[in-house]
């Protein structure tokens, strides 16, 4: 009976944020009201965990470097340590960590700030004074995490890049314009549909929809957050929680298209 | 005090509720006429909120339909409840301002969002309703920065802004010093007699239903079990208007 419970509350979530998204897609007219608020998601989401998505890249960068560094060295091809950190940071490592860590600290805040909101009856405030929270609260924080997702993506992936080149140069003896080199080389295979290389846009276009996840999954969170604090509490769990799963799982899938043979 | 021989602008039939097993409302008939005070009583925990909620169309009933000026909340479309909630006015309990805007702003929001109004203008109306609730000079600041009372009439400046026909008080005393209780009270009383504003206040304070009410219904177990003026309320010798009214509430 408790699992059946379970499924039909995990049966209810998915589909209000289904439905959120929906509401969210038909109201991308009122944007041009909302850029104040947009604006403030960006510094909320952006300027304040750029250090972080800045110092975790380059130790990620550093540890793909080395790890891989020391397999290729031990068959003779060290030089070629540059494509593989591009590559992993382009197509994987960039996306997958800024999302992580958008998830952690800008998701878990803007659940528990909605959910907050549930709790002290302000949502409720402004639905009694017909002020429509999607386009209020929901767009605004979607709008601006689709943005800032592949904004991140791209320094963390260029801070990852310089972070291989170190270590391959002071661990592993490769000059850094053979590094760099090949690091251009390895991302230019040609997409089909934009000029940029694909492993770029593929890894943009990943973390664009992880965006789009993390803000829909952590306002709906934070909406049908209930029970004081306790409920705020369950409600951050939850977003961040369900954030990264669903991250890690459409990541596969997104990849698989990607790259498929 | 009016005689609330008017029109009916709401009516609540037969409404039933329940959130899980604990039943609040079971078969809450009630009715107030146009430009008529009524204020709900009864002790805590026993729906007076739940009630409020549902004229306003944020609780649905499980049974029953509640009625606000011809339309039944039950079926209204979610564009129809939204034009009519812009003819009313909601005072939460603890206020419920959003915590990220300023006063003035919080007081401005409806306006922003529903109105073409130009900003001078709407500073203009925001700053009215302050002084009206005696918060003269608040405008800049930040809901951390106020007492509880401050807040309440915040949210009460907010409820009032748009010169709504139909106010919903939830509890407007609490919290606040008796002085500033009072003159709340006559705020209300003030606004009903000169704007013909219809309003049903939930309270527990008999001194406020002695100055805003033009009727009193005394609610328990869900449902009205007693009726009347103020003056015929607290004369009644109704055994459990007495019990009521001997608990030291006020």
């Amino acid at each position: 009976m408790a699992f059946l419970e379970i499924l039909n509350g995990a049966f209810v979530a998915a589909g209000y944020r289904v439905d959120l998204l929906v509401q969210v897609v038909g109201k991308l007219g009122h944007l041009p009201r909302r850029r104040g608020l947009v604006a403030d998601q960006f510094y909320v989401g952006g300027i304040k965990v750029l250090h972080v998505v800045l110092l975790v890249g380059f130790s990620i960068g550093m540890v793909v470097s080395l790890q891989t560094g020391l397999e290729l060295s031990r068959i003779g091809q060290q030089d070629q340590i540059g494509t593989l950190v591009a590559l992993s940071m382009a197509r994987e490592m960039g996306p997958f960590i800024t999302s992580t860590i958008l998830a952690a600290a800008v998701g878990s805040a803007l659940a528990a700030e909605l959910g907050t909101m549930a709790v002290s009856e302000e949502l409720a405030a402004l639905e009694v004074l017909s002020i429509d929270r999607v386009s209020y609260l929901v767009l605004p924080r979607v709008v601006a995490l689709a943005i800032l997702c592949p904004m991140l993506t791209i320094l963390c992936d260029t801070v990852g890049i310089i972070g291989g080149g170190f270590v391959a140069r002071s661990q592993l003896g490769v000059g850094l314009a053979l590094y760099y080199d090949t690091v251009i080389d390895s991302l230019q295979t040609p997409s089909k549909l934009f000029s940029l290389p694909k492993d770029v846009y593929a890894g943009l276009f990943k973390s664009f929809v992880f965006g789009i996840v993390i803000a829909i999954i952590s306002c709906s969170a934070g909406i049908l957050a209930r029970g004081g604090a306790l409920g705020v509490g369950n409600a951050t769990r939850s977003a961040v929680r369900d954030s990264i799963i669903l991250v890690i799982i459409l990541n596969y899938f997104m990849t698989w298209y990607f790259y498929q043979q | 005090m009016k005689d609330g021989g008017g029109q009916s602008i709401i009516r609540f039939e037969e409404v039933s509720k329940a959130f899980g097993p604990k039943v609040v409302l079971r078969g809450m008939s009630l009715e107030v006429k146009r430009g008529e005070t009524l204020a709900i009583m009864g002790p805590s925990g026993i729906g007076k909120s739940v009630t409020l909620r549902h004229a306003v169309g944020l609780v649905q009933p499980d049974s029953g339909r509640v009625i606000v000026d011809d339309h039944d909340l039950s079926t209204i479309s979610r564009e129809d409840l939204r034009e009519l909630r812009k003819r009313m006015g909601y005072l939460f309990q603890e206020g419920a301002l959003i915590n990220w805007l300023s006063v003035g702003e919080n007081v401005a929001l409806p306006l922003r969002e529903n109105t073409d109004l130009a900003d001078e203008v709407i500073r203009e109306k925001v700053e009215e309703k302050l002084a009206l609730v005696q918060l003269r000079g608040t405008y800049d600041l930040m809901p951390p920065e106020l007492s509880g009372g401050m807040r309440k009439r915040v949210g009460l400046a907010r409820a009032l802004v748009t010169d709504p026909e139909i106010v919903f008080y939830d509890e407007p005393n609490t919290g606040l010093d008796p002085e500033i209780s009072m003159s709340i009270n006559h705020l209300i009383r003030d606004l009903a007699e000169r704007l013909q504003i219809t309003s049903i206040v939930v309270t527990h304070l008999v001194s406020c239903i002695l100055v805003v009410a033009d009727r009193v219904v005394l609610v328990d177990q869900g449902r009205v079990f007693a009726e009347g003026t103020p003056d015929e309320f607290i004369r009644s010798q109704d055994e459990r208007v007495v019990r009521f009214l001997a608990k030291p509430y006020d």
